[in-house]
């Protein structure tokens, strides 16, 4: 007898899609869950571990802007193989502000964010109007090429960097700044993306001269999404900055740029919560994975490649169907 | 009639490399006209409508649109000051149920303009004019994604949005083709309403006998050049017009 699986959406999940029918605490709890766990989350996990994950977790968090900043330039329909742009503009831009103007940290790193997010829209304009893998091979070029420009101008501390840059005044300081932001961007951008203002932007992905049709100059949409999105990446690199407290060429490394899109993909693109899961999965993994040595990059690799294959659609949107819908095997007719 | 035109098209030229797409087009619409642009495949049409709206630029010409030159303006320029127009090809945003779809032009700046700002939630309105054009109130139809709908509904779809971006004139690129005698029964009446609410309309059409009974006055192109303009029958009667469509001499 041949069988295929029914997807039924549950009860709860119909009653409060649209208007708000609750009865229970159960039913309140199964909408405020999904948003209170990350929170409480974010929360609680700069308290219970120790100093050394303490350092992955800013490290966790940061991956995690990049690739919330990611997933916005994606679902606008441009698909960036350059996020370290993003994050060595940041990083840079803060770096200098402290190091050469003595400014603090806490109004060095959004400074940064804003003036870092402002250059790499400049730097991206002119190829807004390319379109797939063209948009993403001038992403891609670009921060190779700024890592060679420094290192010949010698311009910011050249190959040596720029070292002694101020740290944030604490270790809580830190921890809970990121966590905010983070908190912050993955809630803001989540609701900016499920408004009116969203769906324009994602129809520029789906079909950008439908949009256009529609009187909606899709260039000046699309440099907002740019713009949002590389102050995002700017702010993870700003923030590092001060964390690690030294600001030279590793900033524009390749690891920035593949590593968002990596967790994003593990995670589910299309949603910031997928890209945010994706980081807080493969960073840590990555350091676990550290204790063997050489074969660290195979493993990873091929832990990449088995959740590829077997999660096409990603972490994120599995768990959101099995919460939402129920399953059953019912005979074919 | 006194007035000025409303869409007045002269000399209109295109060429695409060596090929010669329109040559030297002129032709004038008056408010409230319903115009058939026919002619073989091949013949230009939907470059005329391109030419018009903007997406693609003119080689030479210009077009006037109540009496100010939009030659070469950018596409979302143009549908701001009242042209709107469906593609043969659907664009429907295919990752959004159908509804969905109509927030994009709902959020378009000339419906704010006309509008006001705040004219209640777009869902609804969005609601409203599916159902004018044949989606089903209530019915599950309009919350499907744009993916699995059939092609009667993406057409339907494809004339919601451009309606929805209160255009004075809308260019039909080939709305009937691919649908069936029932879907273009069904269509029809919406397009006459459209006249009656005073709309201006250009329809490119190969479904000539049904084009006919609504259009006040036809446009054969062959070759990028116009070859007759007049009544339905006129037309049709037209040397030209027997020689571009059957290819033998009359």
């Amino acid at each position: 007898m041949e069988k295929r699986k029914e997807r039924i959406d549950r009860g709860i999940k119909a009653r409060s899609g649209d208007v708000f029918a609750l009865s229970s605490w159960r039913e309140m709890l199964y909408l405020a869950a999904p948003r209170l766990i990350p929170i409480i989350g974010f929360l609680v996990l700069p308290l219970i571990l120790g100093v050394y994950w303490q350092k992955v977790l800013l490290s966790v968090a940061g991956f995690a802007l990049l690739a919330i900043s990611w997933d916005i330039l994606a679902q606008t329909g441009m698909i960036s193989l350059g996020q370290a742009l993003f994050f060595g503009m940041g990083a840079y831009a803060s770096g200098v502000i402290n190091y050469y103007l003595g400014w603090h940290p806490l109004i060095a790193i959004p400074l940064a964010s804003v003036i870092g997010g402002l250059i790499c829209t400049a730097f991206l304009l002119p190829v807004l109007r390319l379109r797939g893998i063209y948009f993403s091979m001038v992403t891609l070029i670009i921060p190779l090429m700024l890592v060679r420009i420094v290192e010949a101008t010698k311009i910011l501390g050249g190959t040596e960097g720029l070292s002694g840059i101020a740290a944030l005044p604490s270790r809580w300081i830190e921890l809970y700044l990121i966590m905010g932001v983070l908190t912050a961007a993955l809630f803001g951008f989540r609701r900016m993306l499920g408004s009116d203002y969203g769906l324009v932007l994602k129809g520029i992905s789906d079909n950008d001269r439908s949009v256009m049709n529609a009187g909606i100059n899709i260039y000046w949409f699309k440099t907002q999404a740019l713009f949002m999105s590389s102050c995002i990446g700017a702010f993870a690199g700003a923030f590092l900055t001060h964390v690690y407290m030294f600001v030279g060429m590793p900033v524009f490394a390749l690891d920035y740029s593949i590593l968002p899109i990596a967790a994003a993909v593990v995670g589910g693109p299309g949603t910031l919560a997928g890209a945010t899961l994706g980081a807080f999965i493969l960073v840590p993994l990555s350091e676990l994975l550290r204790g063997i040595g050489g074969l660290r990059i195979v493993f990873y690799g091929l832990f990449l490649v088995i959740f590829i294959v077997a999660l096409p659609e990603g972490l994120f949107h599995y768990v959101q169907r099995k919460f939402h819908q129920f399953e059953r095997w019912v005979e074919v007719e | 009639m006194g007035f000025s035109p409303l869409l007045k098209v002269s000399g209109l030229s295109k060429n695409f490399g060596g090929v010669q797409a329109i040559a030297d087009l002129s032709f004038e619409l008056m408010k409230g006209e319903l115009l058939g642009l026919i002619g073989p495949n091949g013949s230009g049409k939907t470059t005329a409508v391109n030419l018009i709206t903007g997406f693609v630029r003119p080689s030479k010409g210009d077009i006037n649109f109540q009496g100010k030159n939009i030659t070469g303006m950018a596409p979302y320029k143009i549908v701001r000051l009242g042209i709107a127009r469906t593609f043969q090809m659907v664009k429907p945003f295919y990752q959004l149920p159908a509804y969905k779809n109509m927030i994009i032009p709902l959020y378009s700046p000339r419906v704010k303009q006309l509008l006001g700002g705040k004219y209640g939630d777009r869902d609804a309105v969005a609601l409203d004019l599916l159902e004018e054009v044949g989606f089903e109130r209530d019915a599950f139809v309009a919350y499907k994604s744009a993916s699995v709908l059939p092609q009667g509904y993406l057409k339907r779809l494809e004339l919601a949005k451009a309606i929805a971006l209160q255009p004075d004139l809308i260019l039909l690129d080939e709305l009937f083709s691919g649908l069936s005698l029932a879907e273009v029964a069904g269509i029809v009446p919406i397009i006459e309403k459209l006249r009656q609410e005073g709309k201006t309309i250009i329809m490119i059409e190969h479904r000539l006998k049904e084009l006919f009974r609504i259009a006040d006055r036809v446009l054969v192109l062959n070759y990028g050049e116009k070859i007759a303009e007049g009544q339905a029958r006129e037309v049709m009667e037209s040397d030209a017009v027997k020689k571009a469509y059957l290819g033998a001499e009359a």
